[in-house]
């Protein structure tokens, strides 16, 4: 496990590496002067020079790759107009808000994802499958900031039990959480739904029915614990739109994360800045994905001695 | 191989697959409301009137008015072809370029196909919304901006689809054939392994539409997308905001109508993959 770990973990650099190569071609080709923007609307051309010269951006293209890189290294992100300076640590302070939001997102997909797909299994073609295969078609539909307009609309205005916007007690998180994890339920009780309904056809239910334990009994004693593992899959696979969608419901909501964080820097243009939230979701992007890995672990002790 | 086996199963033919009709109708008809547009809107979208704003849903106006008084209804006709015309762009677009890439990858495979597949592996860690807003910020707001964007971000898991599939179909008698006779590879690849990965490329496809059409109203929610006036569904949401509390009839037909195009897409691909793709489901 710990020589696994090691591997995983020692690819992040080379993939950040990747990525940050990416992002400096991108907006190294975006159009219009780095140094006067920099500099503000009213500078002069002297002062515009000066900054140039004080950012590096004066020095060939090549050289400023190299000190952006041998920056990050040592954490230093460059000069971000937002905060006047090194945006890393502003960043990290935003970072335990959006994994806030993600954690709850996925525990909410596991209460009732879950359920929900092992309920339609069990009445299969019969109406509560139908009701909760109606909701899933419908919640993938469902753009995630729409649902959360109309979860503030509903909770917020008209019955005034949850604050609107910010982020002022776990009653803020109540909205962002359900809107972001919708989708996920969805994809997690169709997926359940699907497993379920083939592991209740296979011998060792049919042995366990054979001995006599009631088809819930078997349900909850055998099937459940092979249920997780889709889970985690979905989950996994999700972790994108995990992160991405957190972007959206965060404006949505003001709820104070990077995601919130990203849309400020791309309207004011700070480039910078934007290039070192999407790092960060890359890196956050890539722990997610080595958790999945350990979790799968867990609950499929087949991968173990593979 | 039994997954190939399931994989030519078909169902009985006769069958009627209800997600692929009502997927099909509704595009339809969404299809003809982006066509007709204006000749079928009952106002002009951009028209304001300021002796009706914010009006709740009434016979002149079944859908209300915004807040300079734009007939709701006509807006959400017309700005059927913004959402319908970035999401079929984008990913015709993106169909190109994954196919191109994933084709190249791999049908060459080698060195080709490990800058390739290194590239699509760091563009798969950027979560596609993360990088549509980043592409969208450099390429600027309108719809041509916001085509860039969403294209961009699906051509790497399309490239990776295309891949696998062309490696699979690399080792099939008929390739071999096909260059023992002397075929060159750029008829091989369009004549005998485009054709045979064709199915799983359009399943994929018109299910990605459908995100395309979230990630496009998203973008425009979020005033990355198509600029106001133009009546975009994202774009009026994104607008409607701040009536929240005062007019919620605002934030109602938008979403909507990008819920039930979305709905349409997924149910079409869906469909698709029930009817050509059992085995891949789930």
């Amino acid at each position: 496990m710990i020589g696994f770990l090691a591997r995983r973990f020692a690819t992040i650099p080379l993939v950040v590496l990747g990525v940050v190569t990416i992002l400096f071609i991108i907006f190294k080709s975006v159009p219009g002067d780095e140094a006067a923007f920099v500099a503000g609307a009213t500078a002069t051309q002297s002062e515009i020079e000066a900054v140039r010269v004080q950012l590096g951006l004066d020095r060939p293209l090549v050289e400023q790759y190299a000190r952006h890189v041998s920056g990050l290294v040592v954490g230093d992100f460059g000069y971000s107009t937002t905060f006047r300076g090194n945006p890393l640590p502003h960043i990290i302070s935003r970072l335990p808000a959006t994994l806030a939001l993600a954690a709850a997102a996925i525990g909410l997909t596991i209460l009732i994802g879950i359920p929900a797909g092992v309920v339609a299994a069990a009445y299969r073609n019969r109406l509560p499958d139908y009701l909760i295969s109606l909701s899933v078609v419908g919640l993938l539909a469902i753009p995630n900031f729409w649902l959360g307009m109309l979860l503030i609309a509903w909770l917020s205005v008209d019955l005034g039990l949850l604050p609107s916007f910010g982020a002022s007690g776990p009653a803020s998180l109540v909205i962002p959480t359900l809107a972001l994890a919708a989708r996920l339920i969805a994809l997690v009780a169709r997926m359940t739904r699907g497993v379920v309904i083939e592991e209740l056809r296979k011998d060792y239910v049919r042995t366990a029915r054979a001995k006599g334990l009631s088809k819930g009994l078997a349900l909850r004693r055998h099937v459940l614990r092979n249920v997780m593992i889709p889970t985690v899959t979905v989950i996994g696979l999700q972790a994108g739109y995990l992160l991405g969608g957190s972007v959206v419901v965060e404006r949505l909501c003001a709820w104070p994360g990077i995601g919130d964080l990203l849309l400020t820097a791309v309207s004011v243009r700070d480039y910078t800045l934007v290039q070192g939230i999407v790092m960060i979701f890359v890196v956050s992007f890539l722990v997610i994905n080595i958790a999945v890995e350990v979790l799968y672990r867990f609950v499929n002790p087949r991968l173990r001695y593979a | 191989m039994p997954e190939a086996v399931a994989r030519r199963r078909r169902r009985p033919a006769g069958r009627i697959n209800l997600f692929l009709w009502l997927g099909a109708t509704l595009l339809a008809a969404f299809a003809v409301l982006a066509v007709l547009g204006e000749r079928v809107a009952p106002y002009d979208p951009t028209t304001q009137d300021l002796f009706a704003m914010l009006e709740g849903p009434t016979a002149a106006h079944l859908f209300g008015t915004d807040n300079v008084g734009r007939d709701i209804l006509s807006r959400i006709i017309v700005g059927t072809r913004f959402t319908l015309s970035i999401a079929l762009a984008s990913m015709f677009f993106a169909g190109i370029g994954g196919i191109a890439l994933g084709s190249i990858a791999g049908y060459f495979g080698g060195v080709t196909d490990r800058v390739v597949t290194g590239i699509i592996d760091l563009l798969l860690t950027v979560p596609n919304i993360v990088l549509a807003i980043a592409i969208a910020a450099a390429a600027g707001s309108s719809a041509t901006g916001l085509t860039i964007a969403i294209t961009a971000s699906f051509i790497p898991p399309l490239a990776r689809l295309v891949r696998g599939r062309v490696i699979e179909l690399r080792e099939e008698d008929f390739i071999a054939a096909a260059i023992t006779v002397g075929m060159g590879h750029t008829r091989i690849l369009l004549r005998h392994i485009l054709p045979n990965a064709a199915t799983v490329i359009i399943i994929e496809l018109s299910l990605n539409a459908g995100q395309a059409v979230l990630i496009g109203s998203a973008l425009g929610f979020l005033g990355l997308g198509v600029q106001p006036p133009a009546p975009e569904w994202g774009t009026m949401l994104g607008a409607s905001r701040e009536y929240l509390t005062v007019a919620p009839h605002l934030v109602i037909a938008p979403g909507i109508a990008i819920s039930l195009l979305v709905l349409a897409f997924n149910a079409f691909g869906d469909g698709l993959r029930d009817v050509f793709d059992p085995a891949s489901r789930n």
